[in-house]
């Protein structure tokens, strides 16, 4: 028998921007177990409900993850208002999604990025990232923030975007289309992105599904399976599918988020020209009593929120389950059986955001 | 699309997520509330548009076993149940005891210490 | 000397942000803010960096990690605190985990706000951290 060796990866490591520790169990080589150590940015906000109004704490339900913060902050939005009956005006609706779907492009062109770093092919991070700062446009243009904009609240949203605004985005959209071919064709045929990532990280259906994957890295693997069809915000007016892939490799999650991008130009179309007019919020009067579950697809997978309101402005509690959160155990499954080289790739391609997981 | 809460004996728990592992769902999460008289505990699993927690009502002291048996992947969710809460769950596959966030409060979740 | 101030090579850490800030920080090395026209660097290892940047507030774990990264690297140096929760613990301030700014485990020379901060005062509070490095470079020197 080889000899076993423990490495520790992490915490503070050049692929990943956040922390994550992980024991590498290696035999020469080959990595045999992995066992995940969490905790570097657990902060303990989900406490924060007891000192925090229920209105208030949309503020902090967006800074749970800095990159995902649109989507946390109307998944809390959206369980108060299921909680409460609150039935929000449509153009709301419309707006969430519009800000949501520009969220995806801009995680994954992130993702993508990082990826391109991670293979040490830096001018196509340097492109993607190129990209991405034109959705940040749109969101400094429509918000005022770059990265947190906070304006989700209970019963809506708070700034509206005008008619001509809709068309400048729509425009920008265009371009961007035109623009991501390039960095698209060299993603999935470029032979140097191809030789690492083919067939590296396998993970099949029935492993993906047991393990509890979500997201890209479950529909990597062949399940048909995307929360938005449930149907919140304005997704149910909308015409769209689950993407989904057969190889379940590493290839193939970069082929779904790549074709995810694309699919939400198409959603982003389809909703300017469909946007009714209208009020942006309703008035919210009383305290939440009760409980929902409410899922919400995050650009890393289905997050789900969950709000227990007692009758005061205090909730009871509120818990968040991210995508990451249930992404971890079947990385795990992943990294058994790789090369010590391939272990920051194979974390970074179940696209980690660690601030979500530990909260 | 059905979004239901099931709420089961101590006993029927393990026998329900057999069932559910059997017919094809999914864990999606495990949520621990700290109640007056005890702790809940929300299994929710997901199939296709369908979601169904299952909830079990613990006391204070009472401890529960966990479901890595049937779910491995219920391993994170639990450990931090158990950290954060102090719920006390028995025999889970992959044990932090009380290590996985290493923070310095002892269960700030969990009942205020005067009520304990 | 000089070749400090020409090109200082900078190690960001994430402490306990969410993201926001960090990949700011990393938005600042793309083209479109380009710190590397100061001759900047991003590096990985703490051994290399001269200049720390720190997102986040500092909990009971992280801050092992930071006082560890703060002493691998060489004399002289200076850390920059971005965004306010690296500043004073910012939204999370009242969080059990959470223990206050960066100042609280390692001495902070440049304070960056914002939430998140953006690239141009992150790259704003770079500038004046080489200046300090420069004095402390020159302090050093004398004694």
């Amino acid at each position: 028998m080889a000899k076993r060796s423990i490495i520790p990866f992490g915490p503070q490591h050049p692929v990943l921007p956040e922390p994550i520790h992980l024991d590498l169990v290696l035999e020469d080589e080959v990595v045999v177990e992995a066992i995940p150590n969490i905790g570097f940015v657990h902060r303990g906000l989900e406490k924060l409900v007891k000192t925090r109004g229920y209105k208030q704490y949309v503020y902090v339900a967006e800074r749970v993850c800095g990159i995902c913060s649109f989507g946390h902050g109307m998944g809390y939005c959206e369980s108060v208002e299921r909680v409460m009956g609150i039935d929000i005006p449509r153009r709301a609706k419309y707006l969430r999604t519009m800000w949501m779907e520009l969220s995806r492009i801009h995680s994954h062109l992130l993702w993508l990025g990082l990826l391109a770093d991670a293979l040490g092919f830096e001018s196509l991070f340097m492109q993607s990232w190129r990209l991405r700062e034109k959705i940040l446009d749109i969101f400094d243009a429509t918000t005022g923030g770059r990265i947190i904009f906070s304006v989700n609240q209970i019963g809506g949203v708070l700034k509206d975007v005008d008619r001509s605004m809709l068309q400048e985005i729509d425009k920008t959209i265009t371009e961007l289309e035109q623009e991501l071919t390039p960095i698209t064709n060299t993603f999935l045929e470029d032979a140097l992105v191809n030789n690492r990532l083919r067939g590296l990280g396998v993970l099949t259906k029935e492993q993906a599904y047991t393990a509890g994957a979500v997201g890209p890295m479950l529909r990597a693997s062949g399940v048909d399976y995307d929360s938005r069809e449930t149907g919140y915000a304005a997704y149910n007016e909308l015409n769209f599918g689950p993407i989904i892939a057969i190889e379940g490799d590493s290839y193939a999650r970069t082929k779904v988020r790549l074709a995810e991008i694309l699919q939400s130009f198409e959603i982003l179309h389809e909703l300017i020209s469909k946007i009714p007019e209208g009020e942006i919020a309703v008035p919210v009067k009383g305290n939440p009593k009760g409980e929902c579950f409410v899922r919400i697809e995050q650009p890393r997978g289905e997050a789900i929120y969950y709000t227990k309101g007692n009758g005061t402005k205090y909730l009871d509690r509120f818990r968040l389950r991210t995508p990451t959160t249930s992404n971890i155990p079947p990385m795990l499954d992943l990294l058994k059986g790789c090369q010590l080289g391939d272990v920051p790739l194979l974390i970074l391609t179940i696209d980690p955001c660690i601030s979500c997981t530990e909260r | 699309m059905s979004d239901r809460i099931i709420t089961l004996g101590k006993a029927e728990l393990y026998a329900a997520a057999v069932q559910k592992k059997m017919n094809g769902w999914r864990l999606a999460q495990i949520c621990a509330v700290t109640t007056e008289d005890g702790y809940e505990m929300s299994y929710t699993f997901v199939k296709d548009k369908n979601m169904d927690t299952l909830r079990v009502h613990l006391d204070h002291h009472e401890s529960i076993s966990s479901i890595t048996q049937i779910f491995p992947c219920a391993f994170l969710q639990e450990n931090e149940a158990a950290e954060l809460f102090g719920v006390l769950i028995n025999n889970i596959t992959m044990d932090y005891k009380h290590k996985l966030y290493r923070i310095d409060v002892e269960a700030p979740f969990g009942p205020d210490k005067e009520e304990a | 000397m000089d070749r400090l101030k020409k090109s200082p090579w900078m190690l960001h850490y994430d402490a306990s942000s969410c993201n926001g800030c960090d990949i700011e920080v990393l938005a600042c090395t793309m083209p479109r803010f380009d710190i590397e026209r100061f001759g900047i660097i991003n590096t990985g290892n703490p051994f290399h960096a001269d200049i720390l940047l720190i997102t986040g507030g500092v909990n009971a774990q992280s801050a092992q990690v930071v006082k560890q990264i703060y002493s691998q690297m060489p004399n002289p140096k200076v850390v920059v605190a971005v965004g306010i929760c690296a500043c004073t613990g910012g939204v999370f301030k009242d969080c059990y985990n959470i223990l206050g700014g960066i100042d609280t485990v390692i001495p902070v020379d440049v304070y960056v706000p914002g939430c998140a901060a953006r690239p141009q005062s992150i790259i704003d509070g770079v500038l004046k951290a080489v200046d300090i490095l420069e004095k402390k470079k020159e302090a050093q020197t004398h004694e």
